[in-house]
């Protein structure tokens, strides 16, 4: 009786599911099939889409070799890892330092949640209009910056400071830290805050200072949390386009150039080079999924071999006894 | 040698009751530091925003506003160019029209992973897990030449659908009803002779509220912000979305007027900051819990 009523509804399961899994096929594994197939073709020009009669059928992986030998997309792929790696440091420890601030369980800090409002205020203005902003604080001559730096005597008139490709690109460094650790530190402190309290208090009652409970307590419990943080991050940042775009449009000398503004110039800008930009797109696809994929194995990987020791261990010992009253 | 550690741990115990006050005072101080950095930006942007232009040559650094906001929105609307209004309008169209089937279909969706037991099931939640992390913005090419085939390029229609099929949003609200909705509720429902429609529609959703409320916002936001999309696929003015009126504001003609381009700013951002301070609570909680579940 039970079972043929299951049976019955089993079928609104597909129903429900239909729309999403149409939407999904449509609006995004079509359009990565397309520009798979794009990158072994030679399209080029907007609103083109002609693409069967410009299969590069003598070399079909001219493109992508194309690509990888670019200089211009090596210095967009080094960039890239530069920018978020120098954000994401920073925004990791600063975001740390916080949560170990904000669930000190000995001294509690009040007004926390405002301090996590405003930590996390610029994640949530439009990144566009935050380039902007950026572009015109450091505006030559007549950027509130250069004002301030004049003022407080450190020069002695206007630089034009968006000329040095470190200090542009420190500076979308530092946007990306600005926008990110208050996230960041509310993601890492709602995981400490779900941590068993007993875990804290068998720490205490062992003698634990501040230090050792955070780094062999807190850290350990939220190891999940910080990799899927890293992920989320590392994707975010090969994706990285609005604030480089925005803010000098990856310059100067392509320093801010990122991989996302490589692809853009290359098929909207000029050329209209469809099948080299869609070529630059799957190989950043690919490296995507695989890094993904890959800190996502490590990790399950190591939590496996440990189950799996640890069985093996109590085998061992099994056997061991099996054989000890054997004989 | 257990005195000497004994003795140590009690001198410990007095330094820390000590630095305990100092530690504490040097934490409120930072995170008050931070708090002014988060705001700093938006402060000169907004009180530059009211300063005539020639105002900000004499000197950009002021922290007290002016009275010339009208002014710089008037020269900023003269040039006929950056309209805030029409990227408002669309900026709200798609964002709203988004958030709503998001929020609908993903919440449709994540019914059906708890509520029927059907063979594909979790193979089709292992699918969702596993392209959750696919970045959509790296296949864009093929997705504006399919726009392109379908001559819907300059349609925000196309910034709307793809949000049906939203991944991570199945995820969060399968994670938030499998613990929330009691079974039993639907049973008697079919019960009294409700279609499975109708139950979706009129008990679950209600259920499914405070988790629709989360997700809407974050939802509403990201597609409010969304740069890249958008400025591939529409070249009409009439079409731009706020972001893209904000890259306007780099045309030459607005070069030299600094308080216009600070007002234009300004405006861009007005609605998110008001929202944000009105909903910040939920939205902080939003993200936490986020993260938790995700």
């Amino acid at each position: 009786m039970k079972k043929k009523k299951a049976y019955d509804y089993a079928r609104f399961g597909y129903i429900f599911s239909l729309p999403f899994v149409l939407a999904w096929l449509i609006f995004q594994l079509y359009p990565i099939l397309y520009t798979l197939i794009l990158g072994f073709t030679d399209l080029r020009g907007a609103g083109n889409s002609d693409w069967a009669s410009v299969i590069l059928w003598k070399e079909p992986l001219k493109n992508f070799i194309t690509v990888l030998g670019n200089k211009s997309f090596k210095q967009a792929f080094i960039n890239t890892l530069i920018i978020w790696g120098c954000n994401f440091v920073p925004q990791i420890l600063l975001a740390l330092l916080i949560t170990a601030w904000f669930t000190n369980r000995r001294s509690t800090i009040k007004a926390q949640g405002f301090y996590k409002v405003m930590f996390y205020l610029p994640n949530i203005i439009t990144q566009a209009t935050v380039a902007m902003l950026f572009a015109q604080l450091f505006m030559y001559p007549k950027g509130v910056i250069n004002d301030l730096l004049i003022q407080l005597g450190i020069f002695a008139k206007p630089v034009e400071m968006m000329r040095n490709a470190n200090t542009t690109r420190g500076v979308v460094i530092f946007i990306q830290t600005w926008m990110w650790y208050g996230y960041t530190a509310i993601v890492l402190i709602s995981g400490v805050l779900g941590i068993s309290p007993e875990l804290f208090e068998a720490a205490e009652v062992d003698g634990a200072n501040q230090w050792q409970t955070f780094f062999r307590v807190t850290l350990p419990s939220i190891k999940t949390i910080l990799l899927f943080t890293l992920v989320t991050s590392l994707i975010g940042g090969l994706n990285m386009f609005d604030i480089p775009k925005l803010f000098q449009n990856g310059g100067p000398n392509n320093a801010t150039l990122t991989t996302s503004l490589y692809i853009y110039n290359k098929a909207f800008q000029g050329g209209y080079l469809y099948g080299e930009a869609s070529a630059a797109s799957m190989i950043m696809f690919a490296i995507i999924v695989l890094l993904s994929s890959l800190v996502f194995y490590l990790l399950r990987d190591k939590d496996e071999v440990e189950l799996r020791k640890l069985i093996k261990q109590q085998e061992k010992e099994y056997k061991r006894k099996m054989k000890m009253g054997k004989i | 040698m257990s005195n000497n550690s004994n003795l140590q741990l009690t001198v410990e115990g007095r330094e820390k009751g000590k630095g305990g006050v100092v530690q504490k005072v040097i934490i409120y101080i930072l995170c008050t530091f931070l708090s002014i950095l988060s705001i700093l930006p938006f402060w000169m942007m907004f009180v530059n925003a009211t300063r005539s232009t020639p105002q900000i040559q004499q000197s950009a650094v002021s922290f007290i506003p002016s009275t010339h906001m009208f002014d710089n929105i008037k020269i900023l609307s003269s040039k006929n160019m950056f309209k805030p209004m029409v990227g408002f309008f669309n900026s709200f169209i798609v964002a709203a029209g988004a958030t709503c089937l998001a929020v609908y279909f993903s919440s449709l969706t994540a019914y059906a992973q708890v509520v029927y037991e059907w063979k594909l099931r979790n193979a089709f939640f292992s699918f969702i897990m596993a392209i959750m992390m696919l970045p959509g913005q790296l296949t864009l090419i093929g997705f504006l030449q399919m726009c392109y085939k379908f001559h819907l390029t300059n349609n925000l229609i196309m910034l709307i659908l793809p949000s049906i099929a939203a991944p991570s949003m199945v995820f969060f609200m399968r994670q938030y009803l499998q613990p929330a909705l009691p079974v039993e509720i639907v049973h008697s429902a079919r019960i009294d002779g409700a279609r499975e429609f109708y139950i979706f529609n009129k008990i679950v959703l209600p259920i499914m509220k405070p988790a629709i409320a989360t997700q809407a916002i974050f939802s509403f936001v990201g597609s409010w912000n969304n740069l890249f999309t958008p400025m591939v696929l529409i070249s009409s003015t009439k079409k731009y979305t706020m972001p893209m009126m904000v890259s306007l504001l780099r045309a030459d003609i607005y070069k030299t007027e600094y308080g216009s381009i600070y007002a234009g700013l300004t405006l861009t951002i007005l609605p998110l900051i008001v929202v944000y301070l009105l909903l910040s609570k939920y939205i902080v909680a939003g993200v936490a819990l986020g993260s938790v579940k995700g």
